[in-house]
Order: C-alpha cells, then structure tokens, then sequence
C-alpha cells in the first residue's frame, strides 16, 4: 500500500534495467532476459528445461528464471508491472488480464513480429491465438498446452455401485440419489478455489443457451445475466448442490491442494469437473489409479432441450507469454530469440506429451501413438480440435474486477445463500457497459 | 500496526520525561520516531492519496475525486465486512479474555510444573501464523481431517464450509494463537501485586476465589485494558491467517476489513478503493485505541498498589 516506495522502484526501472535478476546471474554476458513462470510439476521442469536448452545454445544471451506458485504469481506479476519491475517475458493467461496489461502499455505488440515470423505462427493452434488479440492486436505468444475442462469419474466405484456413467444432465441427476446411497459422494469439488465451482456454469450456461449466452455478458450487452437461460443454467446447479451432488464440506476444500483430486482418486466421490491438467498429477499422485485404467473421461453431457453444440468446451486454449515493455532492446532481442528458437522445440513438445497434455503445436497427435497415455491424450486432441467453440475460462476472459465479482457470486451461489435472480442482478451491475 | 506504533511514540514524544539533570531527553525519542514517520505517516499519507484516485496498481494514478469513495461506501460488501470483523473482535476478546487471565493466574505460581506448562503454552505464540492456519486446515478437513484419522464421525463436520461454523473456527484458531501472548502479560502483571495484599487477605479470612474476585482481578485493571486493546485493535489486522484458512469463505462469510481491502486491492485491482478501506480501517483503529485509553481513567501512569 506504500506509495512512496512504489513510485521510487517505478523511478528505478524506467531508469535502467527493470530486471536485476538477471544482471547478477553468472554467465548473463551480454543481454540478459528474465523470465517469471509457475511452479507445479509436470510443466515447471518443462518450462525449466527449455530454458536451460535455451541458455547452453546461446552463451551470449542468456535468460534468468524464477518460478512462483500460481495464486502466489497473480499478485506478485500485477505489483512487479505497476512497479516497473516485471521481467522481460511474462507468463500468462491471456484473455482479461492481458488487456488490463496491454490498456495500461505494460506489454509489447507482437503483431508485426508474428507477421516477419509466420512460420512461427503458423506453427501453432489458430484457436490459441484467441486470447492472446486485444483489439485486434497480439500482444503474446501462445505456448504450452491446451487445456478443455474434462469430466472425470472413477470406473471402479460405478461398477461397485452398477451403474453407468452419465450422457445427459438428466442422467446426472439420477446418479446423484444412487451415490449417496452408497456412501459415496456424486461429485468432488474444490469449492473454496471459486473457480472449480466456475467450470460447472461455464457448461451449463454453453449446453443450455449456447456459448452466445457469456459472449453477451462478455461483450457488456444490458441484462445479458438475466437472460432465461443463465437462469435455467444457475437454477439447474442449484438443484444439484440441494440433491447433494457435491461432496460433503466442498467448500472448504482448495484445488491448489489436490484434494479434490485425492477424493476421486481414493473412490470417495465418483465423478469431477476438472481440467485436463488434473490427469497428470492424478498420475503420480494416485498410484494405481491411472495406470490401472480406473480414470474414466468424457466431455460434459448434453442437457435436455438445450441449444449449445455438445462438441463445444471451455478451458484454456493456450497458456501465453508476453514480453514487458519496461524491458531494454537487448532484453526485448533475448526474449523474442527464445520465443522463435527456444519455446516448443521438439524436446519440449515431447516432454508435454509425456505429461500427459497436448502442445498447441499443429500436428502434435501423430506423436501421440507412442505415449502410455495415448488414449487420454487422443480424446483431449479430438476435443480441442473438434469443438465448435473453445471458449477461455471466463475469470481469465474477463477484466480482474468483474472477475472477482463473478468468483465471490459464484461461492455464494454454491452456498445456496443467493438466488439465481439476485447472481444475475449482482453481475449484471459489473459487466453492463 | 500503524496503530500499535502510536502507542509507542506518544508518551516518549510528549516530551516529559528529563534525567535528574532536568535537561529534556525527547531527542531519545528520534530513531523511533524517524522510523514511524517512514514506515508509518508517509505511506499513510500516501494511502489517504490514492483513495482520492482511481488506479488498476498498473497503469497510470488517475486523480478522480470522490469516485473511490463513493463506490466503497455504496459496496454491501462493505458494512458485511465491517461487521464481520466486529464479531471476529468481539467475540475473540470474550474468548481470550477470560482465558487469558486464568492461564495467567495460574502460571505466575512458583511452582516448577507450572513453569514446565507455561513453556508448553508459549509455544503457539512461535509458530507463523500461515503454519497454523495451514496445519487447522488440514485437521479440519471434513474428509480427510481429524475426524476420519481418529474415526470420530462428530469431529467430521464441514467445519470451514459452513458460514457460522467457519466464523467460530477463525475465533477459534485465533485465540489459540493469541492466548499465549495475553497469559503471558497477566502472568506479569499477577507477580507485581505485592504478597502483603494477599496476607491480609489471609488474615482477614478471605479464601482463594474471594482473594481473587477482591485483589487479583482489580489490580490487574490496567493490565486487562492493555491486553484489551491489542486483542481489538489488533484483530482488525487479521489477514494472514483468515486469509490461508478461509480465504474469507465460504461465500464472504469470514470476509474481515483487512480481507476485504486486499481483495478489493489486488485481486480486482481496485487501488483507489482498496486504498478507500484502508483509510477506514485505520479511522476505527484509531477510535477504538482512543475508546480503551478513556476507559482505563484518566491518568494512565497512577499506580494501582497503593498500600502495599
């Protein structure tokens, strides 16, 4: 909150080089760049190894790493931009939170770049590049992997309770009795995370009304909250958390823990919404669980009557990296050196493949056959590829104040402490432009 | 702790004290003094600015008038706040209080067990205060907690999930942390009441509850308003703790001042408003220290032991 000190390190880094870091690395001759990333395995010794790939190839510019973990990097990259001290590449979601960096002149316009280095986009995703345009413009470089929102759930504990896994939300709500009756919870939740909660209306409101539904809400329309099917979609995952549908205590269970994991994988709970990034960590950390063919996959099921194509998901369509205006043009070279040389080689596609996950790299599925996960890995490719809308989660779609108003709406939905009514009307007062 | 640090400076800056020579000391009074005015006034200023301004904390400090305010006072979430950390002050003050002087009594006995516990009971007032509130997490979690690990079904409720539930827990986990700190000021403060008191006491027939109801608890009248106003005006600082075992959850049930302001700040990136808070905040810090210190009488530095 001390302004003073802010405006005097903001003095700092417009004077000089905003990243100390790398200065004071050995071997940093010549430029230097720093890079800020997030930790969590699989993807930190990823991240990791291509920068390290990256600094043996090229002695003279080299790239200093520091990694943070993910809700710890929220704030710490928002205070290093306002203070002049964020590092040259900039790892990010895309979406909302690089505009509020591109509106405040914090990123470079990779536009021009991209057009002198098509190769390197056309090596991409076209769908990726979504969240990474601000008015027309790109201000990152997607990388890394795609991510659509998977429903899981546990083969053993269906076969011990007899029934068969869900291809409709009707279908949904008649195994919600028959789990509870068995003294397993129907769905596990990491309620306290907010956003965990966030991926079962990012469904709903797609299967019911179709993705034109937040797209309204996005783009600022009057009422877009208040549309009929919004209504529907809240009112209907209401009615599961008053069926129990979520596991016992939800509320107070964090994502950033795996606890939700560890419920499913332990046959505490039966099904999950999750991320795709979960079945890696599921992998290590649930034994026999993945390996032993118990994870079942599927993409959400269509509800009765609705309107939204059921190819269509919603998640992460990239993760991006962007390069800090701040940054000194030798620190710019650096990084957009890395960005054509260093991000996605070979190496590192593999590398994400053997985690488990899809590279947005075009083509990455016919290095897919030989993975142990290939089968997990190959429907994860078919509905990145095949959906007719990938739509980006919505707390990074949106700008951080209506997101932080759409989160704490979303908790006290689940908590059932609002109405569907009182959720549009509080949204509708934040997006209205 | 801009409102801790008033206490501190204020008797040494009035300016009173003198050595037996009668030359003023107050320039004692300069590095503290120095160190409040750069860690304390200037960012409080500061802050007071930036609630006049609208900034995302990225981009550019625009100057906007009221229009922070404005937004703040007129935010629900606001007076939600404000009582929450009411009944988190209030009802961790009824919590400690009590307990706080008990433990206090009992560990000023000489006894040499009682010097054993009172290491035991420190120990809390050590650990951080995200360990703890990450270690009650765990114990508290409704399906992996203590409940199931000891198989005790009725430690199994949805303690942090549940708005009254979790509010209780905070207070709860709170105290347990401060405790240790208030016994330990009252242990003090028990051991200065001159033994004579208590003689007499014997003499005249007085057992140990009246003793204590009759010497223990008025003499420690200034100790229990110290411990008062840290407990109070100290528990609209909590934010650690909240924040790692909550996270003001569920929905904004345990949403705290301090809470609600670093949320407003850095998660919706909403300086001026935050900024807004912050200047409440320290309002109400302020009044309630000034509150107590009417409560403990006018003058502060008259002893209590008279007659010993």
């Amino acid at each position: 909150m001390s302004v003073p000190v802010v405006a005097a390190l903001a003095a700092c880094g417009s004077s000089g080089p905003s990243s100390s870091t790398a200065s004071g690395t050995a071997g940093a001759a010549g430029g230097g760049a720093s890079y800020w990333y997030l930790t969590g395995q699989p993807g930190e010794g990823i991240r990791k190894g291509a920068v390290d790939r990256f600094n043996a190839a090229n002695p003279s510019s080299q790239i200093a790493q520091t990694a943070f973990q993910n809700d710890a990097y929220k704030t710490k990259i928002k205070t290093a931009l306002g203070a002049g001290q964020a590092p040259t590449i900039i790892w990010g979601w895309g979406g909302g939170g690089l505009k509020s960096w591109v509106d405040a002149s914090q990123v470079e316009d990779l536009t021009s770049w991209f057009g002198e280095n098509a190769d390197v986009k056309s090596k991409l995703f076209p769908s990726s590049f979504g969240a990474a345009t601000v008015g027309g413009k790109i201000y990152a470089m997607p990388v890394e992997t795609v991510q659509p929102i998977v429903l899981y759930y546990n083969k053993s504990v269906f076969e011990k309770v007899g029934v068969q896994p869900p291809t409709s939300w009707d279908d949904i709500m008649a195994l919600v009795p028959k789990f509870n009756a068995a003294g397993i919870a129907p769905f596990s939740l990491g309620g306290q995370s907010r956003w965990t909660n966030m991926m079962w209306l990012e469904f709903l409101f797609d299967r019911i009304g179709g993705p034109e539904v937040f797209q309204a809400a996005f783009e600022g329309k009057k009422d877009a909250w208040s549309n009929p099917d919004a209504i529907t979609a809240l009112t209907k995952v209401q009615d599961l958390v008053k069926a129990d549908g979520f596991i016992k205590g939800f509320s107070s269970i964090t994502a950033d823990s795996n606890a939700d994991q560890a419920l499913l994988y332990t046959g505490k709970a039966a099904m999950m919404l999750h991320g795709s990034w979960t079945y890696g960590s599921m992998k290590s950390d649930g034994g026999d669980f993945v390996k032993g063919g118990h994870l079942g996959w599927m993409n959400f099921p269509p509800v009765a009557g609705g309107k939204g194509d059921p190819s269509n998901t919603v998640g992460n369509p990239g993760q991006y990296l962007s390069i800090s205006a701040k940054a000194t043009d030798a620190e710019k070279e650096v990084a957009k050196k890395f960005f054509k040389t260093g991000v996605l080689d070979d190496t590192e596609v593999k590398a994400w493949i053997d985690s488990g996950s899809i590279p947005i790299v075009n083509g990455s599925d016919s290095k897919i056959a030989g993975s142990a996960d290939a089968e997990f890995l190959k429907f994860i490719y078919g509905v990145a590829s095949g959906a007719k809308t990938f739509a980006q989660s919505w707390d990074q779609a949106l700008q951080p104040a209506a997101a932080e108003t759409l989160l704490d709406n979303i908790s006290k939905l689940f908590q059932l402490s609002i109405t569907p009514e009182q959720f549009a009307t509080n949204l509708n007062a934040v997006t209205n432009s | 702790m801009t409102i801790a640090s008033v206490g501190t400076v204020k008797p040494a800056s009035s300016g009173t004290a003198t050595n037996i020579h009668g030359r003023s000391l107050g320039w004692l009074a300069v590095p503290a003094l120095v160190f409040f005015i750069a860690f304390g006034v200037i960012p409080l200023i500061g802050v007071l600015l930036l609630s006049f301004t609208t900034w995302d904390g990225i981009g550019q400090v625009i100057p906007s008038g009221l229009t922070s305010w404005k937004a703040t006072l007129s935010n629900p979430g606001l007076p939600h706040a404000m009582w929450v950390t009411f009944q988190v002050a209030v009802l961790s003050w009824l919590f400690q209080t009590p307990m706080s002087i008990l433990l206090g009594v009992f560990l000023a006995g000489a006894q040499k067990y009682r010097a054993f516990l009172a290491v035991l009971y420190f120990i809390p007032l050590l650990l951080s205060s995200a360990a703890i509130a990450i270690t009650f997490k765990a114990l508290l979690d409704p399906n992996f907690g203590l409940g199931t690990g000891l198989g005790l079904p009725f430690l199994s409720q949805d303690w942090l999930g549940e708005p009254t539930l979790a509010l209780g827990v905070v207070v709860f986990v709170v105290s347990w942390q401060y405790i240790p700190f208030h016994s330990l000021i009252y242990q003090g403060a028990v051991r200065q009441i001159p033994t004579s008191m208590y003689e007499a006491a014997q003499i005249d027939g007085a057992g140990r509850i009246r003793q204590f109801f009759s010497i223990t608890l008025p003499q420690l009248k200034n100790t229990i308003i110290t411990s008062s106003t840290l407990m109070v005006v100290g528990s609209l600082t909590f934010f650690d703790l909240i924040y790692v075992l909550t996270a003001g959850g569920p929905g904004d049930a345990t949403r705290v001042l301090a809470l609600d302001m670093y949320k407003t700040g850095f998660q919706a990136n909403l300086m001026g408003q935050a900024s807004a808070i912050g200047v409440i905040l320290v309002l109400v810090g302020l009044g309630l220290a000034l509150l107590f210190r009417r409560l403990g009488g006018g003058d502060k530095t008259s002893s209590q032991l008279e007659g010993a």
